[in-house]
Order: structure tokens, then C-alpha cells, then sequence
């Protein structure tokens, strides 16, 4: 796995090389997190994912308390500014900073100074002056989070950035997995349809593979763009240690044959580009998740949808409404996994502070 | 490594029926009682006192584990979040006498987060506390309920608990502060 990308990510401790193999276990030593912002999944060892499944259990059980907040993040402003539309991320980011007692900021870049031709880091740096301690972000530009983490003083969350990385997402997405699989390793995950425009497909890339999970990605030829590479990369041993398989596939039958887990994705028809696919109605007819379809998994696959659905589409709507359908459980999840990386950012300082100990 | 042992497994055996006896005698039996272990320590000693309970009143008490992290006072003085070894407290509180477990009761600060996490799970007829070690220095207006033993110590004095659950053996000792590993 790649260690720490650049742009301001926090100093790397002592931190243990594990192989990913170990990952869905409990890793040995229990070593504190230490990254400061959150830009993709990439810079993460399987410890620290580890860790990250561990603390979501226990924002869980304060999901499920009569009063579900505790006052960790009494005191911290979160500010939230998201240059896309979003329904369920920013939400949750939201309820989760809400759920931590953190003070929540929304801003809706549409109706900011953005229109007026503020760039992006004089917007930050004047979040931080009005107070600010954890940003969380959206923006279409694939690496603009970076920039953002670069000028703050405080954590970066991204909450998307455009074909890039959406890490929030590809957790709560392990997580759901794991509450239903146990360990990944070896287990057939799918990721079905328009990966190339998708954020969502290429951090799972990572923390899939990192966990061991045999992952197929399948979609029609001209939006498989890329992932050749990428597989045969992870195939050449550049990929974290111990992943089972990386398969790039047309052939959705052999995709579905015996799956664990198949993650349909939105056809985002807003960034598609013209040409890349004949019509809509033949992409539903060819790549369509159906209930025929679905058959050739196995009996208790896992269907999975990061939403917004366009049914009929990528997924029929009866496919999406089984009882093996997780999607509603993701956006469960999502709280708490949010709740979790929120928590666990917030302790990593930019000047550190002094080593102190809560007396008996 | 000048430690120095100031309870044994024997002693901390006896202390821990001891406690047993006191708690249900002070609640006149065990309807209502509740057993809550604050994470880590306090989560073996909360079932080794519901077992003892469980031998001389053939009782099983219900046992709860708290952990407080997130009601730390604290946490910005700390240079990285502490991991969060979990919640779960198997019963309605509301009502209940809830008797808080700790290895070690010194400033109090750990007790009042504690209290303030059980709250939030509802209202306690009465909340007791009931620690292994009571080494003073409280910087709250905290005391225990059920003590197992009292130490007087130094500030820059470390009592460390160890017990077979988590640590392999049973022992409290004291150090000074920097001689641990």
C-alpha cells in the first residue's frame, strides 16, 4: 500500500507495515490513528482501517442509545461546503458531526462568494477565519481537496472529489460488507457499471483489494477505461499485499457467477461524455442488474447501490427492494462511519499537543 | 524495576467477595442492581463481583461495560484520539441501582464521565461506585461506595492492576512514575 500521500497529510508514527492479509482481524498492537486529513483511502494501512471498523461498532451502539449523542466534539466547529449537489453525503456528514456535538456549518458553494469568482483557497482561508476546525468537502475537480489541505490548519474530510476518491463512502461500504461477510478475503465483490466516472468504484478499488475480497469490476468496453491498467498493475505485485484477484471484465455473466457481493453504480449521465454508450436503454438491457441476472450469485449475495439509483437503469427496482438488498443499511452505516473518521481526525493536531492522561 | 506489590491474587480475590457482600447488603438483595465495568479493567472485575454475587445469592446480576472516551475532559489536551474499546450495557437503566466498576479511583475524572455516559442511557434509581484501589488525590467531589483497598500514594506514583483477564496474572503494584517500560 502506498504510504502517506502528500499534501499535508499528518507525519507518519511508528506506524506497523502489515500485510493487508491481516487486516480484517484485529491487528496486534493497538496503535493510535495518526492521519490528519482524510483525501482518499490510499494513504490508509489495514490498521488503520481496522481501527476505523472498531470505533464505527462503537458509534453504532451510540446510534442505538435513547439519546444518540455523546459531547466529544463539544467546541469543534465542522464547517461543510460541498461545490456538487449531494443529498445523503452531506446529510450525513452533518448528522454525524451533530451526533459528536460538534457545531455544524453548512455552506451551499451556489449561494457563496464562490459566484462571485472566490477561489477555492481564499474560500478556505476564510472558513478558517470564521473559525473552522474540520472542513468536510465536495468539488467536482478531482485533487481540489488537496489544495484545501494544503492552506488549512485544521482536517480535511473529502466528501467526493470528482472521478477521484470518495474515502467516506468506500468505508461504510467495507463496513456494511463486513457486518454481513465477516472477512473479505477471497469473497467475490462486483462492482457493476459506470466505473470510469466513479470515485465510489475507484477507492473501493483500494480497500478492497487491501482487505483480500476478489474484486471484478464489469461495465461496457469504453468505460472500463483505465482499470485495465490498474489491475494489471495490482497483478505485477504494485497492489497491497495478499488481495485475491483484480478481474476487468465485459462479461457480466461471468462477473455475477457465484458472487458475494455486487455493488451496482449510477450512470452518471451528467459527466457522460458523448459516444461513450449507444443509448440508455441498451445499457439497461446489457448491464442492468436484474433479478435474472442476480440468480447466477450466490443465493445470499449482498446487492449494494452508493445511490442516488436511477432505477431501470443500472439496477431494476425490484432487485433494489430485496431482502438482500443493503442499500438503505449502507446509508445507516454512513452515519457512523462518518461519526467514526470525524472522531478519529480530530485528535491528530497540525502542532501536536502535549502527551496528558485522564487520572483514575 | 523498584515495584512493589501491595496486593496479592489472594487479597484481591478476598476484596472482590468482600465487595460482593457489601453491595448486596446494602441494597438489601439484588432486585434492581445492576453491574457496570468501566473499559478496560473495570469490565472483569464488574463480572468476577456479579459471579461471587451470583455464589452466595444464586442471583445473576446483569453486567454492563462503559467505556468513557467519549465523555473525557481531556481529549484536547491529548495528542491523539484514544481508542474506543466500547459500550454496552445489556439493560434499561432507568430505575435501577447501578453499581459503577473501576480498577483504580484517583482524581474522580474518569467517575464523572462515567456518570455522565450513564445518563444518557437513562435515569438510575441511585448510582454506588466500587473500585480494587483507592490511591486518593481526587480533584472532584467523588468518593466510593465499596473500596477493596486503600493506598496512600504519591502523586508521581503509578498503581498499576493487573488481572488474569487482561494482563495475564493477578497483581496490584505500585511504581514511580518512569519506571514502566
Amino acid at each position: 500500500m502506498r504510504a502517506v500521500e502528500g499534501a499535508g497529510a499528518a507525519a507518519r508514527g511508528a506506524g506497523p507495515v502489515e500485510g493487508a492479509g491481516t487486516a480484517t482481524t484485529e491487528p496486534a498492537t493497538e496503535l493510535p490513528w495518526h492521519h490528519r486529513h482524510l483525501l482518499d483511502v490510499d494513504g490508509l494501512s489495514a490498521a488503520d482501517i481496522a481501527l476505523v471498523m472498531k470505533t464505527t461498532d462503537a458509534m453504532k451502539e451510540i446510534l442505538a442509545r435513547p439519546i444518540t449523542k455523546v459531547p466529544v466534539l463539544r467546541g469543534r466547529n465542522v464547517t461543510i461546503i460541498f461545490y456538487e449537489a449531494s443529498t445523503r453525503t452531506r446529510v450525513s456528514f452533518e448528522v454525524a458531526a451533530k451526533n459528536l456535538s460538534a457545531d455544524v456549518v453548512n455552506i451551499a458553494a451556489s449561494a457563496s462568494s464562490v459566484t462571485k469568482g472566490e477561489s477555492l483557497v481564499d474560500t478556505i482561508r476564510t472558513i478558517e477565519a470564521l473559525g473552522a476546525h474540520m472542513i468536510v468537502m465536495r468539488h467536482g475537480t478531482s485533487g481540489a481537496p488537496y489544495l484545501a489541505a494544503e492552506v488549512f490548519s485544521g482536517s480535511v474530510l473529502n466528501g467526493g472529489d470528482g472521478w477521484h476518491a470518495h474515502p467516506s463512502q468506500a468505508l461504510l461500504d467495507l463496513y456494511t460488507m463486513r457486518a454481513h461477510l465477516g472477512d473479505l478475503r477471497g469473497r467475490k465483490v462486483v462492482i457493476l457499471g459506470d466505473v470510469l466516472h466513479s470515485r465510489v468504484a475507484r477507492s473501493n478499488v483500494w480497500t478492497l483489494t487491501a482487505m483480500g475480497a476478489d474484486l471484478w469490476i464489469c461495465g461496457p468496453t469504453p468505460i472500463l477505461r483505465g482499470f485495465d491498467a490498474w489491475a494489471a498493475r495490482w497483478a505485477n505485485g504494485r497492489g497491497p499485499g495478499g488481495h485475491a484477484g483484480f478481474t476487468v471484465t465485459s462479461d457480466i455473466d461471468a462477473a455475477l457467477a457465484d458472487a458475494d457481493v455486487v455493488m451496482a453504480l449510477r450512470l452518471q449521465r451528467e459527466r457522460m461524455d458523448a459516444g461513450l454508450l449507444p443509448s440508455l436503454r441498451e445499457y439497461a438491457a446489457r448491464f442492468g442488474l436484474t433479478r435474472e441476472r442476480l440468480a447466477a450469485a450466490k443465493p445470499d449475495a449482498l446487492v449494494m447501490h452508493p445511490g442516488p439509483m436511477n432505477e431501470g437503469v443500472e439496477i431494476a427496482p425490484d432487485v433494489a427492494v430485496l431482502d438482500r438488498s443493503v442499500i438503505t443499511e449502507q446509508v445507516t452505516n454512513g452515519v457512523a462511519v462518518r461519526m467514526a473518521l470525524l472522531y478519529l481526525l480530530s485528535g491528530v493536531h497540525a502542532g501536536g499537543f502535549p502527551e496528558g492522561s485522564i487520572g483514575g | 524495576m523498584d515495584a512493589r506489590q501491595i496486593m496479592t491474587a489472594d487479597e484481591i480475590r478476598r476484596a472482590i467477595v468482600r465487595i460482593s457482600h457489601e453491595i448486596v447488603e446494602r441494597q438489601a438483595g439484588t432486585e434492581g442492581l445492576v453491574l457496570v465495568g468501566i473499559q478496560r479493567r473495570g469490565v472483569p472485575l464488574a463480572e468476577r463481583i456479579a459471579a461471587a454475587i451470583a455464589e452466595h445469592e444464586d442471583v445473576a446480576v446483569p453486567v454492563g461495560a462503559l467505556d468513557i472516551t467519549f465523555y473525557r475532559d481531556d481529549l484536547s489536551l491529548i495528542a491523539q484520539q484514544p481508542i474506543v474499546k466500547g459500550t454496552a450495557i445489556p439493560v434499561d437503566l432507568n430505575a435501577k441501582t447501578v453499581v459503577l466498576v473501576d480498577d483504580v479511583l484517583f482524581t474522580g475524572r474518569t467517575i464523572r464521565a462515567a456518570m455522565d455516559a450513564l445518563v444518557d442511557f437513562g435515569r438510575p434509581q441511585a448510582i454506588r461506585l466500587a473500585v480494587l484501589v483507592d490511591r486518593g488525590h481526587r480533584e472532584l467531589p467523588i468518593r466510593a461506595d465499596h473500596v477493596g483497598k486503600n493506598v496512600p500514594t504519591s502523586r508521581d506514583e503509578l498503581v498499576k492492576v493487573h488481572l488474569a483477564e487482561t494482563d495475564g496474572e493477578d497483581a496490584v503494584r505500585i511504581e514511580r512514575r518512569g519506571d514502566e517500560a
